[in-house]
């Protein structure tokens, strides 16, 4: 399936996603880890520890709709995979950013941006993992 | 006040996420599949996103405390180890196989499609199997 180029509205949104970390760690603190925000919602240690992830996660739920209020189009959303390739890559994406201490927001934005060697280490490693996961599902098995 | 600023910061994030693609699976893969339909959109994701951090952070540190809390929690680990490396490795083909991303998936629940949820669902069993694993080997032999 072809998706058209959008070199604009990417790096725009990017833009925002940064912003999203910024204002994070100014407000609280923190970098912006999505997979680590999961996990203080499924396994909380504390209360306190809680209640700002289930607020952060309520506004990222709630963004989707406010792009369509203001642009009357909800986001393109098209899943070219099957429901188990959806829930085996699932559990080993959570599996792997656990072990590994993040994903694409910890390492790939909130790491890089503060020069970590571990990110630095960790975000070649998976942009050529998925990288050579996709060439083998649809180049080699023709998936 | 805190919780407030939480949700705040968490529409701006996912508001970006929405709007760059990245809650798009097909679009995701499609960055990836350099030797089929190649769409380099995502590049364009990361070099905003980078740019805007690089320089916010150096900024905000500037202030020596965040506003609602004490102290920055910046992760002070430098190991490059086997568990960075292999979970780093796992993730890439995890992220390849289903073409959603945690910090993707959790904007994209917003629009109410089920294959977000059965994809959140099965990050936290990845998870909750990780967490299992790691208190299994810290346990004293017995």
């Amino acid at each position: 399936m072809v998706t058209a180029f959008t070199p604009f509205a990417s790096f725009g949104g990017g833009l925002l996603i940064g912003l999203g970390a910024v204002l994070l760690m100014l407000g609280l603190g923190r970098i912006l880890g999505a997979t680590g925000i999961l996990s203080g919602l499924a396994f909380p240690a504390d209360a306190e520890e809680f209640s700002w992830r289930a607020a952060m996660v309520l506004g990222m739920v709630l963004a989707p709709g406010l792009v369509f209020l203001v642009s009357g189009n909800w986001p393109a959303l098209d899943v070219p995979v099957s429901p188990a390739m959806i829930a085996i890559g699932g559990v080993i994406v959570g599996f792997g950013a656990s072990l590994g201490s993040g994903c694409t927001s910890g390492h790939g934005i909130c790491g890089l941006a503060r020069l970590s060697r571990r990110s630095i280490v960790a975000v070649p490693t998976f942009m050529a993992t998925a990288a050579l996961t996709v060439y083998l599902i649809r180049h080699v098995f023709g998936g | 006040m805190k919780p407030l600023y939480a949700l705040l910061t968490g529409l701006v994030f996912g508001v970006g996420i929405a709007i760059s693609g990245m809650m798009n699976p097909a679009k995701v893969l499609n960055f990836f599949d350099l030797a089929g339909s190649w769409d380099p959109s995502l590049a364009f994701v990361m070099g905003g996103a980078l740019i805007v951090a690089f320089i916010g952070y150096r900024l905000v540190w500037k202030r020596g405390t965040p506003v609602f809390a004490e102290r920055f929690q910046i992760p002070t680990a430098t190991a490059i180890d086997a568990r960075l490396v292999g979970g780093s490795a796992l993730f890439g083909i995890g992220w390849g196989i289903a073409g959603f991303c945690p910090g993707a998936a959790i904007p994209a629940l917003g629009t109410g499609r089920w294959e977000v949820a059965l994809f959140l669902g099965a990050v936290i069993v990845g998870i909750w199997l990780q967490r299992l694993l790691r208190s299994r080997r810290l346990a004293p032999a017995t």
